[in-house]
């Protein structure tokens, strides 16, 4: 008989404890949206920027959740970002919906079953072809958008989008006070989803999909109707923000199809980074930024410089990269922990959960 | 009737052709309920091609695979698991990024239902914690089940291995080459966890180790080329004149 | 009918020769290149400057937009893409994602935003009235040149050392390796002469496919699809998905004008649905 070396018992309260603690909104989290919120009173008269970055930040978490969960490349979040703000569009045009929220959640709807219908195609074959299969969908939109000019308004956008005030009350103005917080609210609300389902157990099964998909089958996980859901759920996302974009700015034009559009997706999230639910946020504004700066050094060139942070950022490595923004998140982490319980004294947490739960 | 002479798991007839080659033929391999089964052979016997068909892996090109009583021949992977039947890989295929709480986690809630279950948190129902730490207890990870799986040490890792399988609660365990590559330091607790898993669950176990198949196994069946070779009690398979040629690769008389 | 026939393979063909080089770079090293359109480009306005500027005749430009091109595949290879072999497909597109952007805006300051034109030759103005079927004597000249290099290059990949060293590689890198070919400068040399083919398909296309700066990106769905439907085990995959998408775009979109462009997405899509891997691809998934 082997003697065993003594082993300290697993206690259920501490395993209980610790998945608990795991998911909790760290301190960093809830400054960052005091922050977000905060932004509506501190910087009055950037509301149009301020609006396209939430927009911008819901778009990336959207591809967030399909290629930081579960691993699939997407070069066509466009597609659902486009049909539901054409959607979005023509439903206000025509006054088939009259209450943005109401038609907000229809166009992600739309989107959604989009991503549905298309997930079966997306889920075969090799890295290419889903690069493939996902550009091409929302290429061949953008065609037919282009082709039914007579609906979509063709090269010159939809024109004529009246869209009416949110729950009869607060009507888009032209300062974009109403608009930005209407989206701030919507990206909070789809934010906490996102959240929410991060750290379920359908969560946890994604990312043991995108860890060993060959494992996850063997452990009785049903590998193809997860990644179809989460597919599904992202598209919805990629929607409700294309619906935003046509709402808050009466206007939706082709553009919204286009690769450049994807293209910049992927920059954003690679800026911030994936995987955390926080890279699309944080990298939207970081992105918003860079735009905002380069157009004013060079207005017509955009385009060269961020051909050239995509070329840097790839050779010098996003694991590299990757390293510096954990360095950097979790340093800012430990100073922003220690200033919060000075401020809000609690008992120590124990160690395990990073601060922001991962 | 003797409930033991019942197999849980049969195959009949498999076979998988790649191209112009025979990886398994004529595989009939029938397994009791509660055995402790070791499927021997030399290098390419095609023993891991057996375990790939029976878990649906690999997709036969004749035969049929019964599971207690059930044709699951055409049944897709993960069915299988929910059908009562679970495996480790001779290679470790964990979730490195995952901590192993998680990862026992992940298969448990699988199991009890809620894997689909995108609102609640992990770690809400009191069953499948209580179940996470019976399984991290059994399987002596209790010290490092808050370490991502990519940094611990071998001998644990494929603790975790077989631990994945195991909280599937199989009813019959298929082992790939367990204790493969496992340092000397880390056998004893890995051999010792091997052996105490529970008697009604069956084990298929494929091995190397010719001390830990005859003291662990009560039935060998020996495959030779993708064929059956012997299949028998440990002590006719150890006395077999054949066996012995196989292994030490003198030719066979006709 | 027949006139969209010839068309149509005039256009696959000049397809074809833009994304061979696109296929066999992806079955060699695995690597996505989306910014293959981006040497087409160059090879356009390489030949717009030499003929239209510079003056030289038709029949040299071509060659020498070649030649340019393939000695800027090899040197943006040695010096840039080597780095990000061994990355992740997600960075290899990023990588020539931004690749195309820098060259995008690098043409549009330099050349203008505004399509361009070659002068051709008055010779091959005009067409030929063959049994009733109008042939444009300029795609004649398309499916010729294609033509002879589609031989070409399918008698280099059979019957040359350079060629089975080639198809070694493709078939396993690790193994060639073993074998002591230099699968570094074989990969380099099928580089540069691809990307010099995309420049030549870019010469002669200019007057087909409408040459301006946002050429990479409105083409680089054609080329991708090419090698997705066409597999990239070998060149005759590619060369008959090219024939196909050409007639089946130019049929399209003058029978069915509303949807025309529609139709090679919908043939992508159907055959991707039936075979994933690609029309031609072998059985053995990479």
């Amino acid at each position: 008989m082997v003697t065993m070396a003594a082993v300290t018992p697993v206690l259920a309260g501490d395993v209980a404890a610790y998945l608990k603690r795991r998911a909790r909104w760290s301190p960093l989290e809830i400054a960052f949206w005091i922050f977000a919120f905060a932004s509506i009173w501190l910087f009055p008269g950037k509301y149009l920027i301020l609006k396209d970055t939430a927009i911008l930040a819901l778009f990336a978490l959207s591809l967030d959740l399909i290629l930081g969960y579960a691993g699939i490349i997407s070069l066509g979040q466009a597609a659902f970002f486009g049909i539901a703000g054409y959607f979005a569009g023509l439903i206000a045009k025509y006054g088939i919906i009259n209450e943005p929220i109401v038609a907000l959640i229809c166009a992600g709807a739309v989107a959604a079953a989009l991503g549905f219908v298309t997930s079966f195609l997306v889920l075969r074959g090799s890295d290419l072809t889903r690069l493939m299969v996902t550009l091409g969908v929302s290429l061949m939109l953008g065609e037919i958008a282009n082709r039914y000019a007579n609906i979509t308004g063709g090269a010159d956008g939809l024109q004529g989008v009246d869209v009416a005030p949110i729950l009869g009350r607060w009507r888009f103005d032209l300062y974009g006070h109403n608009g930005y917080v209407y989206c701030l609210i919507v990206l909070f609300v789809c934010f906490v989803i996102a959240r929410r389902i991060v750290y379920s157990p359908f969560g946890l099964s994604l990312r043991s999909v995108k860890g060993n998909a060959l494992r996850a089958a063997a452990i009785g996980v049903p590998v193809k109707w997860r990644l179809v859901a989460i597919y599904t759920v992202s598209a919805g996302f990629a929607g409700i923000a294309g619906a935003l974009l046509t709402q808050t700015t009466a206007f939706c034009s082709l553009d919204v199809f286009s690769l450049e559009r994807s293209a910049d997706l992927l920059l954003v999230l690679i800026i911030g980074g994936t995987g955390y639910l926080y890279g699309g946020l944080i990298g939207a504004v970081i992105y918003k930024f860079l735009q905002d700066w380069i157009s004013n050094l060079t207005p017509q060139y955009w385009q060269f410089w961020i051909g050239l942070v995509l070329v840097v950022i790839v050779l010098v490595g996003r694991e590299r990269m990757a390293a510096w923004t954990v360095t950097v998140r979790a340093a800012v982490g430990l100073i922003g922990a220690r200033a919060w319980s000075r401020v809000w004294p609690r008992s120590p947490a124990r160690g395990g959960a990073a601060p922001d739960g991962r | 009737m003797d409930r033991r002479a019942v197999p849980i798991l049969e195959t009949i007839g498999l076979e998988k052709r790649f191209g112009g080659i025979l990886a398994a033929q004529n595989v009939n391999l029938s397994v009791k309920k509660g055995a402790r089964h070791a499927l021997i052979g030399p290098n390419g016997a095609g023993k891991t091609t057996v375990i790939n068909l029976l878990t649906g892996v690999l997709k036969p090109t004749a035969g049929r695979i019964v599971l207690e009583g059930r044709d699951i021949t055409d049944t897709a992977p993960h069915e299988r698991v929910r059908l009562g039947m679970a495996r480790t890989f001779q290679i470790n295929q964990l979730f490195l990024d995952l901590t192993p709480l998680e990862s026992i986690g992940l298969v448990v809630s699988e199991r009890l239902g809620s894997g689909a279950d995108w609102w609640r948190l992990v770690g809400t129902k009191s069953a499948v914690i209580d179940e996470i730490v019976e399984i991290v207890e059994r399987f002596r990870l209790g010290d490092v089940m808050h370490e991502r799986t990519a940094i611990l040490p071998y001998g644990k890792q494929r603790l975790l291995e077989i631990a994945l399988a195991f909280a599937c609660r199989p009813r019959v365990l298929l082992l790939d080459e367990p204790a493969a590559g496992v340092p000397e330091a880390e056998r004893h607790e890995l051999l010792a966890t091997i052996e105490a898993l529970p008697a009604e669950v069956t084990v298929l176990l494929i091995e190397h180790d010719m001390d830990l198949v005859f003291s662990f196994a009560d039935r060998i069946s020996v495959l030779v080329n993708g064929a059956l070779f012997v299949d028998g009690a440990p002590d006719e398979v150890a006395r077999d004149p054949r066996v012995k040629a196989v292994y030490l690769g003198e030719e066979l008389d006709a | 009918m027949l006139t969209i026939l010839f068309d149509g393979v005039a256009y696959g063909m000049l397809l074809f020769v833009l994304a061979c080089g696109l296929s066999v770079t992806l079955g060699l090293m695995n690597f996505i290149n989306l910014a293959h359109g981006a040497f087409a480009m160059a090879g356009g306005y390489c030949t717009v400057i030499l003929v239209n500027r510079l003056g030289v005749p038709f029949a040299l430009g071509v060659p020498i937009a070649f030649l340019v091109t393939a000695l800027l595949g090899g040197l943006f290879e040695r010096t840039l893409y080597v780095h990000v072999y061994a990355r992740s497909h997600l960075d290899q597109v990023l990588f020539t994602i931004g690749l195309v952007f820098m060259s995008v805006a690098a043409v549009d300051y330099t050349m203008g935003s505004s399509q361009r034109f070659v002068q051709i030759p008055d010779a091959l103005q005009g067409q030929f009235d063959v049994l009733g079927v109008g042939m444009g004597k300029y795609r004649l000249l398309i499916i010729v040149i294609c033509g002879l290099l589609t031989v070409a290059l399918q008698l280099t990949l059979a019957k040359t050392r350079f060629g089975s060293r080639l198809r070694a590689a493709v078939d396993d890198q690790r193994v060639a390796r073993g074998l002591g070919i230099n699968v570094g400068a074989v990969f380099g040399i099928t580089f540069a002469v691809g990307s010099g083919l995309a420049g030549l398909g870019g010469a002669l296309g200019a007057e087909i496919l409408g040459l301006d700066p946002t050429f990479p990106l409105r083409y680089m769905i054609y080329f991708l699809i090419v090698v997705t439907v066409g597999g990239t085990s070998g060149l005759v995959g590619p060369f008959l998905a090219s024939i196909l998408l050409g007639i089946g775009d130019v049929a399209g979109k003058y029978y069915v004008p509303t949807l025309g462009a529609f139709v090679i997405y919908a043939i992508m899509i159907v055959v991707l649905i039936w075979r994933p891997q690609g029309l031609f691809a072998r059985a053995t998934a990479r």
